[in-house]
């Protein structure tokens, strides 16, 4: 018996060292991160909300800051309609300094960000997720009390040329959620800056 | 005539230590550098100046080269996944600073979607990462690497003699 609940720890931890995140339809967990104007956010307050589109971004990184002002127009245009944008920094200021939570409100304000920006301060959301770079989507739909992961990945395929995108991956999953489809597809990929974790 | 102009400008470039100029290319002109059967062994790096642990891991790299340039069955590429049009006002400059000897090349794709995965299907996007191949062994790491691990991978699953 114990052997085998030996065993069972160590797969147990393997599999949490080897984990992959979320795959399409698993149940998002929720959190509770400290927001930019101090108070503490959870996707739980949003009682009217459809669904988030949760983004893994941060300040320094150039991927992040070319897909900035797309993510503000992406809350602008879908907040409304019940999908609104939930930023969250995943990074650790003391590998990256421009990423502390002075400099998220800095840059907060300087564009003035019209949705939560959060701190992963513990760095204990983005492994879950299994975000691995900034910036990382993950747009969720409520399902009763669930929170259904529908689209895993990238904003649009032109970080480089705002108006030289071809294909819009997120806003095109969002409308599908809104028609009551499944996007498609599913999952993108994207160039990104590594999440900086604590050495 | 050719020839000669062309030893003459190789002397040029070696005797003032003139520094590259990347070529920028998109996805269909990289791949075919990624699946050489050639049997040399191929390192090549994912990264980009203004990606840190990128630049952290560009000595380790350099060291490798550095062991192994001679040797006519290894060769180095950087690809570098700067915006296009910093070319010329930080990669070049960069290039020039650090004096980045193994050769870089500038990949400037927008579907990613499509090319990230073709790499290799287990990346996620993220940079630094590391593709070392030899005709059509493969081995593939996201993320930050050291001297000792890729001199390690080179040593036991490239370099030994079938």
């Amino acid at each position: 018996m114990k052997k085998i609940l030996f065993f069972f720890l160590l797969f147990g931890s393997l599999s949490s060292v080897f984990a992959q995140g979320y795959q399409i339809g698993d149940k998002a967990m929720d959190f509770s991160l400290k927001n930019i104007d101090g108070s503490m956010v959870s996707m739980a307050d949003f009682k009217e909300a459809k669904g988030f589109v949760v983004i893994f971004t941060c300040n320094h990184c150039p991927y992040a800051i070319a897909w900035e002002d797309r993510i503000i127009e992406l809350h602008q245009r879908y907040a409304a309609k019940g999908y609104p944008v939930i930023a969250i920094n995943p990074n650790d200021p003391e590998v990256q300094p421009a990423d502390s939570f002075e400099k998220m409100i800095e840059r907060a304000r300087e564009k003035n960000f019209p949705f939560s920006y959060l701190f992963d301060e513990e760095q204990s959301v983005y492994p879950v997720y299994g975000a691995t770079k900034t910036p990382h989507v993950y747009l969720l739909e409520k399902e009763g009390k669930d929170l259904i992961v529908r689209y895993i990945g990238a904003i649009d395929d032109n970080y480089e040329d705002a108006n030289a995108v071809s294909k819009t991956y997120l806003a095109d999953a969002v409308e599908a959620l809104l028609a009551g489809k499944a996007p498609n597809p599913a999952e993108t990929k994207a160039i990104g800056c590594s999440i900086k974790f604590k050495k | 005539m050719k020839l000669l102009i062309t030893i003459f400008l190789g002397v040029l470039t070696a005797w003032t230590g003139f520094a590259q100029t990347p070529v920028i290319v998109n996805y269909t002109e990289l791949k075919p550098l990624l699946h050489k059967q050639n049997d040399t062994t191929y390192l090549v790096n994912f990264w980009a100046t203004w990606c840190s642990p990128c630049v952290e891991e560009l000595p380790y790299l350099e060291a490798i080269n550095e062991k192994y340039e001679g040797d006519e069955a290894f060769k180095m590429l950087l690809i570098s996944l700067d915006f296009k049009r910093h070319l010329d006002s930080r990669l070049i400059p960069f290039i020039e600073e650090n004096k980045l000897d193994p050769e870089v090349i500038l990949l400037s794709d927008t579907d990613a979607n499509y090319w990230i995965n073709d790499i290799d299907s287990s990346w996620t996007g993220a940079i630094p990462a590391t593709l070392i191949y030899r005709n059509k062994q493969r081995w593939f790491k996201e993320g930050s690497i050291t001297f000792q691990e890729i001199d390690s991978v080179l040593i036991n699953h490239f370099f030994k003699t079938e």
